[in-house]
């Protein structure tokens, strides 16, 4: 029988990871690229937990990704406002297309 | 320890929060006149002045989490940085009462001074943090409140541009740090700086996974200090956001993510500390090695790309690239004689840096560019300002007489004691290229021919403030004993050994 070990959160973590990368790098609107961060946060904190669980570190971990999913909400917040305000402004939110400061 | 010794360390900390919360009540009760906003700001920052002051050599660690250390240090180290900090907010208020585009947002100024004071919070937290999880917590705090600050003023479609990349490379740096410290807490089970010196030191620490999650973290704090390859925001963001808060940004953010840099290397690698004050760091990760690169490339970078920039405010924003690069070198040499030319030169970069951005944002008041060929001729229209900027861009430069000359000869002198000389010749050299691009406003005010340049009215608040700035400028690049004198009383971090 197949028992789920530190490995297998580890590795799910690490795809999390590189998924968000890869949409931070690809996607062209700005809330997909958001997207992406959530991943690497959550990412982040499945690693926080299963270390805190398998590694019998203490409950650090676990309350580490508390602060973490609530900072993510935060960030999302004022995100998504941002995202709005330029959307107003361009009618778009591609973030390839939103380029006027070069000189 | 119990509670009220723990806060008797936050003491800064508490003073700015509740002058956080009385600025977000006062705008929401006098929310018809705000003229007294900017006062009470003022009256904040002149209290949390005088407790850090009162409190410069209190040295310890609160809020413990097990262990013997807390996860907030308080030492000489963090209230200078925090006094800098304090200084450059103080600034940026008084620039707000002759900006136009700070001017024009009457409605929404509680605001303004609220996430100022949010940034404020973050940066001390930040500055003092010596646990992981409160580095992360204090940064966000700090990058939260300065998005929005980025895209406040919503006078032109640069403005959400501006917020919108901040925010996005902030958040993609701050995921990526995050996932470095879950591998730190995996590897070490701890968060905490001092605990991790200790147990990084067995054996069984997989260096690979070491060096990557260092790398990770690093992307948060390079970020913050905008090293090359974690400053592409910088140039968009600093040409975007309103001039006040870009010039909060080059300074106070920065001076912040640098404190966090030092404490990070001092408390988390060094092990002991000689008497000459050189640091034994662990060499699981080769910081000194890793550093230099991103040091010379951030500078390299930054002086050449200033050299096309026709936008002021683009070009000061890879100049002060560049700077992070020269005080990079500071860090890199580990030795407290280092963190004292660090510290030396933020307080220099403090007045130069912020008195080129102010004389900027007065003449874009009037011309509403800050397009180089705009300059042409300003120097006959408007003296005074001309020849305070001519001041601040040679200290930018590094020559003599100014204080930007003294802040990069100690920088070079604990390179040279660290021997490091081609780093420095690197760093000369690249002294010598940012010559040219500064030298190109001076030579567009007072070579080029224009019979059209406006006459840019100065007010008796600004005229003062330049005056003291660009006198300051002068003054400490002759009498600079005090300051150096401040900053090697402020170079004691508390760490191991």
């Amino acid at each position: 029988m197949l028992v789920v070990g530190l490995t297998h959160y580890l590795v799910l973590s690490a795809f999390l990871f590189s998924l968000g990368l890869y949409g931070i790098v690809t996607r062209k609107n700005a809330i997909m690229v958001l997207m992406g961060i959530e991943l690497m946060l959550n990412a982040a904190n499945i690693n926080f937990v299963a270390f805190s669980r398998y590694g019998n570190y203490g409950i650090g971990g676990q309350l580490a990704a508390l602060f973490v999913i609530i900072l993510a909400a935060a960030e999302a917040a004022i995100a998504l406002a941002i995202v709005l305000n330029i959307y107003k402004t361009f009618a778009n939110v591609d973030v390839d297309d939103i380029n006027n400061l070069k000189e | 320890m119990n509670l009220s010794q723990a806060l008797s360390f936050v003491k800064p900390e508490i003073a700015v929060s509740i002058t956080l919360v009385v600025l977000v009540l006062f705008d929401l009760i006098f929310h018809k006149d705000k003229r007294i906003i900017p006062y009470l700001a003022m009256a904040g920052i002149v209290v949390t002045g005088i407790i850090l002051a009162a409190n410069f050599n209190l040295t310890g660690t609160a809020f413990k989490t097990g262990g013997q250390y807390g996860m907030f240090t308080a030492d000489p180290f963090a209230n200078f940085v925090k006094m800098i900090v304090l200084i450059a907010t103080f600034l940026i208020v008084l620039f707000a009462y002759d900006s136009d585009e700070i001017n024009k947002i009457t409605d929404r100024l509680g605001e303004y001074y609220a996430l100022i004071f949010g940034m404020v919070l973050g940066m001390f937290f930040l500055i003092s943090a010596s646990d992981l999880i409160l580095i992360y917590l204090s940064m966000e705090l700090l990058s939260l409140s300065s998005y929005v600050l980025a895209g406040f003023t919503k006078l032109r479609d640069r403005n959400s541009e501006a917020a919108l990349k901040y925010l996005i490379y902030g958040a993609i740096s701050s995921g990526l740090m995050l996932f470095g410290i879950s591998l730190v807490y995996g590897m070490t089970g701890t968060t905490n700086l001092f605990e991790i010196n200790s147990l990084i030191q067995t054996p069984d620490i997989n260096l690979y996974t070491f060096a990557f999650a260092m790398i990770l973290i690093f992307a948060g704090i390079g970020y913050k200090i905008s090293a090359v390859p974690f400053h592409y925001w910088t140039p968009d963001v600093y040409e975007g956001a309103p001039i006040t808060i870009t010039a909060y940004l080059s300074v106070a953010s920065k001076a912040a993510g640098f404190a966090l840099l030092i404490r990070f290397l001092r408390v988390g690698f060094a092990t002991y500390v000689d008497k000459a004050g050189n640091w034994q760091v662990l060499d699981l990760f080769d910081w000194q090695t890793f550093l230099i690169i991103i040091s010379v490339l951030t500078m390299t970078l930054g002086n050449f790309a200033a050299l096309w920039q026709d936008n002021l405010k683009r070009m000061l924003a890879y100049s002060s690239i560049a700077h992070a690069g020269y005080m990079l070198l500071g860090v890199l040499v580990f030795s407290d004689k280092g963190v004292t030319a660090v510290l030396f030169y933020f307080f220099v970069y403090l007045i130069m840096n912020l008195g080129a951005f102010y004389v900027v944002m007065l003449i874009a008041n009037k011309t509403g560019s800050e397009d180089i060929d705009d300059y042409d001729g300003l120097g006959y229209t408007a003296p005074f300002l001309g020849v305070t900027l001519a001041i601040f861009l040679v200290s930018l430069t590094g020559l003599p007489p100014t204080a930007g000359f003294i802040g990069k000869f100690y920088l070079f002198i604990a390179l040279l004691d660290a021997k490091m000389a081609v780093v420095a010749v690197i760093a000369v050299i690249n002294s010598v290229v940012s010559l040219y691009y500064y030298i190109r406003v001076l030579k567009h005010m007072y070579l080029t021919k224009n019979d059209n340049a406006p006459v840019v009215p100065v007010s008796k608040l600004a005229f003062s403030i330049v005056l003291v700035l660009s006198t300051a400028t002068l003054f400490f690049g002759i009498y600079f004993t005090p300051v150096s004198d401040w900053a090697k009383s402020a170079a004691v971090i508390l760490g191991i050994g």
